[in-house]
């Protein structure tokens, strides 16, 4: 059984049982709530996924977040540009962020986590240096954008298509599942490792800003302490979606619904009201387990599994 | 130049710079019998990074990682705290250390029985750990007043305050342990190639589940030393961050993350290194946010170090 029907059917059950519990869990508006309360997650889930099937992971992800999003607001209210111009200088800086990281593990043949743990560093780091405070974001695009209902929905909406057709339809695309399934095989085969190592890292720090100016515009805030801890859940949601923390096999539409399956347990959890919010941890870890154990029961897994 | 001499010649080079630029950095008082200085508050910072950095360098030997380091702490902080409110001090303590190592058995287990890929299997607690300890201080801070408790903390022995004896004597134990037994011998095998050790009758689950049910009780120890000094348990922020540092200590210390070897002096180092630095930072007037960056430029200066990269050789080996 492909992992992705569990993550499905695990979907399907908690909205079941939601549904029963809470008269008014089903509900256009409430599931309109449940993709834009989770487009930041989304956002970055879809860079961490492209990661973790190249075999890696990206551990600055939330780093990354808050630091676009003290950017954003510094360009806007200090240097007086307009929103959209402060976006697309954050969104350059994080793919060349990511390049940059993606460039030491391809190299120097580092561990992906070492690097991207140095990285998470030097952008939090960074990100205090810029300023310690929120700064209030009052740029008249931001605000709109902020005011509208559905733009978080479709920017997450569109990533996701966008990130599907590359994945499964451009082969840069598929060369990320061959790097991840065996590094040398793709070597000998021709594909150019480095250069996809580089370009999923670079793809992973794309998102990771994107995630950022999400955070700014659901907020309308720019914090560096924004992001905390984010890449732990990007990273449930992916494994959670179904794709192998060893690499070469997962999809993105796995991950979808892995997010999807955190927020309706963080919805569940406001719904009942006298449980508090240190319970979606733990349900996430047991998730987390529960599927990874999944995992060790498929065939790709155990070729690639540990020699124990 | 030998790999825990990196860690040694960084904190050399930290602490003539600061014989250079500020004398006074070196400086230490003696207040109503006990030792005050720098250098004493780099020993004294040090100490809970430094056990758990121990701890995590028998994981790393064995080709694993212990994530869930920073979530054990938090875990033991909020036991320690909320028993210490109705039971004794010695008691609070045991049950506190003993989940600890309940804790990394569970990592241990799911490692080695398991089969599951060690920065996944940690990972679980990482994530739930946290939950776990806001679910036993019920999402309060709790803080205690107990003296016996909180001397280990800020209480002091021999002049010097009493989490660094603490520490050293872990530490000790710990190389008596592994270098004194065959113990890290196995440690050592078992990262370097597990198929071979097994069919030499090394029981590499066993040592695999040993040592995080140490890196466990390590964390466990460092998470007694910062509630103990706080007075409180904080179940969002104890320990946060806390694997990351030691990850670095063993790093900069020279063990390398692909397992099959460990320097428990250049850890110790490493630990050092690492506080000195964020020390200098503070005395140097330069605000703290610039630790993080500098601490981000060790880790990869020093692992590009260790990879041969530059001289254009991989000396990293592949796992098969």
């Amino acid at each position: 059984m492909k992992p992705i029907w569990a993550t499905i059917a695990t979907l399907l059950a908690l909205i079941g049982f939601c549904g029963i519990r809470y008269p008014h869990f089903l509900t256009a508006a409430v599931f309109v709530d449940l993709v834009r309360d989770n487009a930041i997650l989304g956002i970055a889930a879809v860079g961490m996924t492209f990661a973790i099937q190249s075999g890696g992971i990206d551990l600055s992800v939330g780093a990354v977040v808050g630091f676009t999003s003290i950017v954003i607001a510094k360009l806007t209210s200090n240097l007086h540009l307009t929103g959209i111009a402060a976006g697309a200088i954050a969104l350059v800086l994080g793919a060349l962020f990511g390049c940059l990281q993606g460039w030491f593990i391809a190299r120097f043949r580092l561990p992906p986590f070492l690097v991207t743990l140095a990285g998470m560093f030097l952008a939090r780091g960074a990100a205090f240096v810029i300023s310690m405070e929120s700064i209030s974001i009052e740029d008249r695009p931001l605000v709109w954008m902020a005011s509208q209902t559905y733009f978080l929905p479709f920017l997450l909406l569109l990533l996701f298509g966008t990130a599907i057709y590359f994945s499964l339809c451009v082969p840069a695309g598929r060369y990320v599942f061959a790097v991840g399934g065996s590094r040398e095989s793709s070597r000998l085969m021709g594909v150019p490792v480095a250069r996809v190592e580089v370009m999923v890292y670079a793809i992973s720090g794309f998102c990771s800003a994107l995630a950022g100016v999400a955070t700014t515009i659901y907020t309308s805030a720019g914090n560096s302490t924004a992001g905390t801890l984010l890449e732990l859940d990007a990273i449930a949601a992916t494994v959670i979606g179904g794709t192998l923390l060893t690499g070469g096999v997962g999809s993105l539409l796995g991950t979808f619904f892995g997010v999807m399956i955190l927020g309706v347990i963080q919805t569940a959890i406001t719904f009942e009201g006298t449980l508090n919010s240190w319970w979606s941890k733990i349900v996430t870890g047991i998730l987390l387990l529960v599927f990874i154990l999944i995992q060790k029961g498929m065939p790709e897994a155990r070729r690639s599994g540990s020699v124990n | 130049m030998g790999s825990w001499r990196w860690a040694c010649a960084g904190l050399a080079a930290i602490l003539v710079f600061n014989l250079i630029t500020n004398p006074g950095f070196f400086a230490i008082e003696i207040k109503q019998g006990f030792l005050y200085g720098s250098l004493v508050d780099i020993l004294n910072r040090a100490a809970p990074t430094m056990l758990v950095a121990v701890g995590m360098m028998l994981v790393i030997a064995t080709g694993g990682i212990d994530l869930s380091v920073g979530s054990i702490i938090a875990i033991t902080g909020a036991i320690a705290a909320v028993q210490i409110q109705k039971s004794a001090v010695s008691w609070a303590v045991i049950e506190s250390v003993a989940l600890a190592c309940v804790l990394g058995l569970w990592n241990g287990a799911l490692v080695a029985f398991g089969g599951i890929q060690p920065i996944v299997a940690t990972l679980i607690l990482l994530v739930a750990g946290r939950g776990i300890a806001q679910l036993v201080t019920n999402g309060q801070i709790v803080t205690f007043t107990d003296a016996g408790l909180s001397s280990l903390g800020s209480g002091h022995f021999l002049g010097l305050p009493t989490s660094i004896g603490l520490v050293i004597g872990a530490v000790i134990l710990i190389f008596l342990l592994v270098r004194q037994t065959a113990l890290g011998f196995m440690i050592e095998c078992g990262g370097a190639s597990p198929r071979a050790s097994r069919y030499t009758g090394i029981n590499v689950r066993s040592v695999q589940v040993a040592v995080y049910a140490i890196s466990g009780l390590c964390a466990g120890l460092a998470g007694l030393l910062v509630v103990a000094e706080t007075r409180a348990a904080d179940a969002n922020n104890s320990g946060l961050y806390i694997e990351l540092d030691a990850i670095l200590a063993v790093v900069i210390g020279g063990t390398f993350l692909t397992g099959g070897r460990f320097s428990i002096i250049g850890t110790v180092f490493g630990s050092l290194m690492i506080q000195a630095l964020s020390t200098t930072v503070l005395t140097r007037g330069v605000s703290a946010e610039w630790t993080l960056v500098l601490k981000a430029a060790l880790v990869l200066s020093i692992s590009v170090l260790q990879s041969g990269g530059l001289r254009g050789e991989n000396r990293r080996r592949e796992l098969g």
